[in-house]
């Protein structure tokens, strides 16, 4: 296929996709981000990065992951073939280290010698807290009070790994609060500190730059459904909050036209209640956290607080790329609730013996609402981007106030 | 460009003195008392009106102008209040340049042509969006039929091969960050403000003003001394704030007086 008629050749220049993206960000941290973007174009054809990329994916966060045919979960359904990408088998339990193990590689290029960064449910805080063990810079991690309150686990980790985690208590006390936080502290240590972002959101290049890290999950998908079915999927389907385990599955299938993507939003208690933090199926176009993009808000343009069981798409934004191809039609997005999460939750533990994270339980749950009205030689992949062992208490506090 | 602000600039200029710029967010703490603020602002000394639209997220600003933002939306402000503030004042002072400083979301989702149009009719002079760097250039175009002028952030991280990046489209004036940080935390050391202030005389022939971190009669003298014009807003932010109830308007406007007689009192090399 030609580049005219591809979809994975954004951003453009100035870091567009379509009218999403771009570099909305105060004058300070203009020169910053135009130093990352260097940085990020000089990888391109950078064969030693690469190497050493790879070299850490391989024997340090233990890649590939397997793509496992989850027999019973695809007859439980009823209809399509299912598979689970497994991202929960990656060390620290979800794919966000992928992003982590390439931007700490360019940081250190870069000469950079503190890192910061937000995280919501933990995981990526713990994923940066990791990298910066593995290759001892200092690093502050922003969370959200009410996040660090339903993610105890992961907090503990971040310490133990040495990382300063720092309580955010402006806004709604969560993962846009931490992000605002961060974007702070990047403004006022501009000259050694790397702000790690981990999605696919952010000034350009971060989403272009988390894509490319994340792309590994859908390149071996790729290769690893050729081998085990000889063509490629009928169907992807992954959770989306900010979408950097759903860009990195759907990206290297993006123009096989054949291949059905879709991407599951938090519904949370219900799209019609406005406790939700589904962006694409209620949101609107602004301008957020240094790119336009769909978003939570009031028809003033204030920003609304986002509501999900699970704290990794407790986010009102979306990355810009999934708002193009959300207008473009490439993707279709959908969107399940807290309760419809949660029932996927236990009766993957129960039949599969995967404790899925709350996030990928909404992938998991969309499947089963498909599944049966597909023929038996569906070939579904479902990105099980992480392990559900953090969220055990918010399922049993959820359960608990359902008796 | 805006003729308010050209025209205080020169009378300014004729005095041989540095303008003062106060800061304070539209709505905050209720529209009764800013208003009240806004309207005693020209006489206590101030000369030009940087008027903040609240925003829910003010990712480059600090603690107190962050609190004042949500006490501005608790109390009921929008863009429409903000807008209607502004026409307030214009009825009394024809005058008194007023800026308008803020986030590109709430302007997004007003509608950039809309907005512009609604702002130039209420009598606003220049915009300060803070996140909308050179490089996102889209309200140029509407820019230019509305008589508004942008005015461009400048840091010191803003180097010699971009500054001209950064000026080219510039109106107004050009305004200084001293700080590399968000607003109302650690203050600049005069001697670098001095050379920054000459840097950027060299790019452009419009007059600076400085801001960030200013927060102190004497301060203000000090930044007077180079600078044409010194910007004053967390500190009155946290006056209002630590006032609240108890004489509100007439704290400032006693901080903003203090502040005048500084600036002032500057020894500006002509």
């Amino acid at each position: 296929m030609s580049d005219l008629n591809s979809y994975r050749t954004g951003a453009d220049e100035n870091g567009h996709f379509g009218i999403y993206g771009g570099r909305y960000v105060a004058e300070t941290l203009m020169p910053l981000i135009l130093e990352v973007e260097r940085a990020y174009h000089a990888l391109d054809g950078d064969e030693a990065f690469w190497a050493e990329f790879a070299g850490y994916l391989k024997h340090y966060v233990g890649r590939p992951t397997p793509l496992y045919f989850a027999e019973r979960m695809s007859r439980h359904l009823g209809g399509a073939k299912i598979y689970f990408k497994r991202e929960d088998l990656n060390h620290t339990g979800a794919h966000k280290i992928n992003n982590c193990i390439g931007q700490i590689l360019l940081a250190r290029r870069m000469g950079k010698t503190r890192i910061i960064a937000e995280t919501g449910a933990g995981q990526h805080g713990v994923a940066t807290a990791t990298v910066c063990a593995l290759f001892d810079l200092p690093c502050t991690i922003y969370m959200g009070a009410t996040d660090i309150e339903r993610q105890a686990p992961n907090v503990l980790r971040m310490e133990l790994l040495g990382a300063e985690v720092k309580p955010v208590t402006s806004g709604s006390s969560t993962l846009k609060d931490a992000m605002n936080e961060a974007l702070r502290d990047w403004v006022a240590n501009v000259s050694d500190t790397y702000y790690l972002i981990g999605t696919v959101a952010g000034p350009h290049p971060y989403p272009s730059m988390v894509r490319d890290f994340q792309s590994v999950i859908g390149d071996e998908t790729k290769a690893q459904i050729l081998e085990a079915e000889g063509r490629l999927p009928d169907s992807l389907l992954a959770c989306i909050g900010g979408g950097s385990n759903a860009m990195g599955l759907f990206h290297p299938f993006l123009d096989d036209a054949d291949v059905r993507i879709i991407a599951v939003e938090a519904a949370g208690e219900g799209i019609e209640t406005g406790r939700h933090a589904a962006s694409l199926s209620a949101g609107g176009a602004g301008v957020l956290h240094g790119n336009r993009t769909y978003l939570l808000q009031d028809d003033d343009g204030q920003i609304t607080e986002a509501h999900s069981i699970s704290a990794g798409l407790d986010y009102p934004g979306i990355g810009p790329e999934h708002s193009w191809l959300h207008d473009v039609g490439r993707v279709e997005y959908v969107s399940v609730t807290d309760a419809e999460a949660v029932e996927s939750f236990q009766l993957c533990t129960r039949i599969e013996g995967i404790v899925p994270a709350l996030e990928s339980a909404h992938a998991i749950a969309y499947a089963g609402k498909i599944a049966c009205d597909l023929p038996a030689d569906h070939l579904m992949v479902i990105n099980m981007s992480g392990r559900g062992d953090k969220d055990l208490d918010s399922v049993a506090k959820y359960l608990e106030a359902r008796k | 460009m805006s003729a308010r602000i050209e025209v205080r600039f020169a009378e300014l200029a004729e005095k041989g003195r540095a303008g003062l710029v106060t800061f304070l967010t539209a709505g905050d703490p209720d529209p009764e008392t800013s208003r009240e603020i806004l309207m005693g602002m020209t006489d206590a000394g101030a000369d030009l009106i940087e008027l903040g639209m609240p925003f829910s997220d003010p990712m480059a600003d600090g603690p107190a102008i962050q609190l004042s933002s949500q006490r501005a939306l608790a109390a009921g402000a929008s863009m429409q209040t903000t807008l209607a503030l502004v026409r307030e004042f214009r009825k009394s002072d024809d005058a008194t340049p007023i800026i308008l400083m803020g986030y590109y979301n709430p302007i997004y989702i007003y509608g950039p042509d809309k907005f512009l149009n609604d702002a130039a009719e209420a009598g606003v002079d220049g915009l300060i969006i803070v996140d909308l760097p050179p490089e996102e250039d889209e309200l140029l175009a509407p820019l230019k039929s509305s008589g508004i002028d942008l005015i461009y952030l400048t840091a010191p991280t803003t180097d010699d091969a971009r500054l001209p990046v950064v000026v080219k489209n510039a109106g107004g004036f050009v305004y200084y960050v001293s700080i590399t940080g968000i607003t109302g935390t650690k203050s600049a050391v005069q001697s670098d403000i001095a050379s920054a202030v000459a840097r950027l005389k060299r790019a452009t022939d419009l007059p600076i003003a400085v801001g960030f971190g200013i927060r102190t009669p004497d301060q203000a003298a000090e930044v007077a001394e180079c600078a044409d014009a010194v910007v004053v807003g967390s500190a009155l932010v946290s006056e209002l704030a630590s006032n609240i109830g108890a004489g509100c308007a007439a704290a400032v406007h006693k901080l903003v007086r203090e502040l005048a007689a500084g600036v002032a009192r500057a020894d500006k090399p002509k």
